[in-house]
């Protein structure tokens, strides 16, 4: 067991959850080095949602992975819950969701969703018990026994949504996780993870290139433009926290989005 | 859950409708052999008859020289009823023990089959787990591990019967190690490409999780290489049933399949060497069904899938 884990969730204090200052990475290719980011400069504090939006290429799955550690920065400075990524990831410090599920085709639902707790070495009781929470967090009890190949592509992006919550991180890294999901099922999930995020109020990072999803969940937007990638405008959302998908039809989220848009057509994004 | 009964009910008439279609074909297929065999018998016993009739000295004719070439004591090609008696004479008709059954030479054959089989498979595994783990044993061994298998067996298998005799060990020893030699080839590198076969983001998943390498390999690289280890492990056990016979040869062994099947060439038992024959088929098919079974279970209790 780590000792963040136990930690209480106030622990930091003050201090951000992420941090990056003049954060940039370069990628050296045969083609010549590329920009994936340029200066980048947030602090992310505890519970916030931040919603990391911009077309493709803009860097922002890059930054996800910095701050995940799979990737390492190559100028600037960030720190994760107060230390280095590096660190944050060996103290287990966030759960990652990914574009596909990467559900373990061979492994049930409750121990795709335990596979993290059997990495830390957790009891096989512990393990059950948490896995079953979290399953029924993301509203799939009764699903235990299920094999992946056996539930639709939504329920599967659940399933690792909850994989990811077992061991109850404070920090949620989320990439593009409804990017490859249908409409309907993606409107449903966002209803399911901001509930989620209101009742367990963990911090989440989530990357996405749809404005209305990025209004709909985040505290605060992150707008970013390609070449270099770089933060162009960072937008804070006043919605009220119990929203529903109703609230897409207000005036003041069409102000949002609107904001979101210009942002992003300065950058140049539609050019 | 609609997803499963939506999914299980085609799979089942599809099951249903291949094993019911293939009893035909194959059925058709064996009548089509044993008919060919018969004429070849004809063909191939027709000299033989011939002297044999004249030796008799009486008047014959076409249907007395062909019921000849058909029940013939030392024909060229025994016909399929005189190998199916010669298989029910050497099996049931003997006791087990006696050298003279079939079921004692096969016993002695696959027990050096199965030694030589786990040896086989746990250093293909071991080599596999080396090769993807370690860079240096990837660029380094894959070439010996390639060069190993173009040599001809039947040229090294007189080595190791020698050198391994020479050092004290005989009988299942040294058939079982040529049995390794030749079934550990698929393991690896069916094993390594399966050891291979996650994909990026479940490896970021543990790197996320702080995995360490033992228990990527041990959560993650080994159950994803289980779909690819059967097929290897099929190929595996013919291998090593061919390794265990082919070890018999140069030894002058008394006993196992090999063994029956040179005595039967050096007397000229064309009928015993045919049944000889037919067991060494029959261990191999029984083999891999064995295999084919363990699979089935191991599916199950994976889901059904991979």
């Amino acid at each position: 067991m780590t000792a963040s884990m136990a930690a209480p969730a106030h622990e930091a204090g003050s201090t951000a959850v992420v941090d990056a200052a003049g954060l940039g990475l370069t990628f050296q290719t045969p083609d010549g080095p590329v920009v994936a980011l340029e200066d980048i400069n947030i602090a992310i504090e505890h519970g916030e949602f931040i919603s990391l939006i911009g077309p493709s290429g803009c860097g922002k799955t890059t930054l996800l992975r910095v701050i995940a550690d799979l990737v390492a920065p190559t100028g600037g400075a960030i720190t994760v819950k107060g230390t280095t990524p590096h660190e944050a990831r060996l103290n287990r410090s966030y759960g990652y969701v990914f574009q596909a599920p990467a559900l373990y085709p061979w492994r049930n639902v409750a121990r795709n969703v335990q596979l993290p707790l059997e990495v830390m070495g957790l009891p096989r009781e512990e393990r059950a018990r948490r896995a079953k929470a979290s399953l029924a967090t993301v509203g799939l009890s009764g699903f235990e026994r299920k094999f992946p190949w056996q539930l639709s592509g939504g329920m599967q992006q659940r399933v690792s949504i909850a994989r990811a919550m077992s061991f109850e991180p404070e920090l949620l890294l989320m990439d593009e996780p409804f990017g490859a999901l249908d409409e309907i099922t993606r409107d449903n999930l966002n209803v399911h993870l901001l509930d989620l995020w209101a009742r367990t109020r963990p911090t989440i990072i989530f990357v996405t290139h749809s404005i209305p999803e990025a209004v709909f969940l985040s505290s605060r937007i992150v707008v970013m433009s390609p070449r270099p990638g770089r933060i162009l405008r960072i937008i804070d959302s006043d919605l009220p926290p119990d929203r529903d998908l109703d609230v897409r039809e207000t005036g003041r989220f069409l102000e949002i989005a609107h904001e979101v848009r210009l942002a992003l057509r300065e950058g140049h994004s539609y050019d | 859950m609609t997803a499963i009964d939506a999914g299980s009910a085609p799979t089942r008439q599809r099951v249903a409708r291949r094993s019911g279609g293939r009893t035909l074909p194959v059925l058709t297929v064996l009548i089509v052999l044993i008919a060919v065999w018969y004429v070849g018998a004809v063909f191939m016993n027709w000299d033989r008859a011939i002297r044999q009739l004249d030796r008799v000295g009486e008047g014959w004719g076409v249907v007395e020289l062909v019921e000849m070439t058909l029940t013939l004591d030392r024909p060229a090609l025994p016909t399929p009823d005189q190998v199916a008696v010669e298989l029910w004479n050497s099996t049931v008709g003997q006791p087990i023990d006696s050298p003279r059954s079939l079921v004692f030479h096969a016993s002695v054959t696959m027990s050096s089959t199965l030694v030589g089989f786990v040896l086989g498979t746990l250093l293909g595994m071991l080599l596999a787990i080396g090769i993807v783990h370690v860079r240096t044993l990837d660029r380094s061994l894959m070439p010996w591990v390639i060069a190993s298998q173009t040599i001809p067996i039947l040229a090294i298998a007189p080595m190791i019967v020698v050198v391994l005799g020479n050092i004290g060990f005989t009988g299942v020893g040294p058939k079982s190690v040529i049995s390794a030699y030749l079934c550990f080839f698929p393991v690896t590198i069916g094993m390594v490409k399966g050891l291979r076969s996650p994909e990026p983001m479940q490896l970021d998943l543990m790197r996320t999780y702080s995995a360490t390498g033992r228990q990527v390999l041990t959560k993650l690289r080994w159950p994803a290489s289980i779909p690819f280890l059967f097929p290897s492990l099929r190929i595996g056990i013919s291998l090593a049933l061919v390794g265990a016979i082919v070890g018999e040869l140069p030894t002058g062994a008394q006993a196992g399949i090999g063994a029956r099947l040179l005595l039967g060439s050096y007397y000229g038992q064309m009928t015993a060497l045919w049944a000889a024959l037919l067991i060494a088929a029959f261990l191999a098919i029984a083999s891999i069904a064995v295999i084919g079974l363990v699979e089935a279970l191991v599916r199950k209790s994976r889901g059904g899938h991979a």
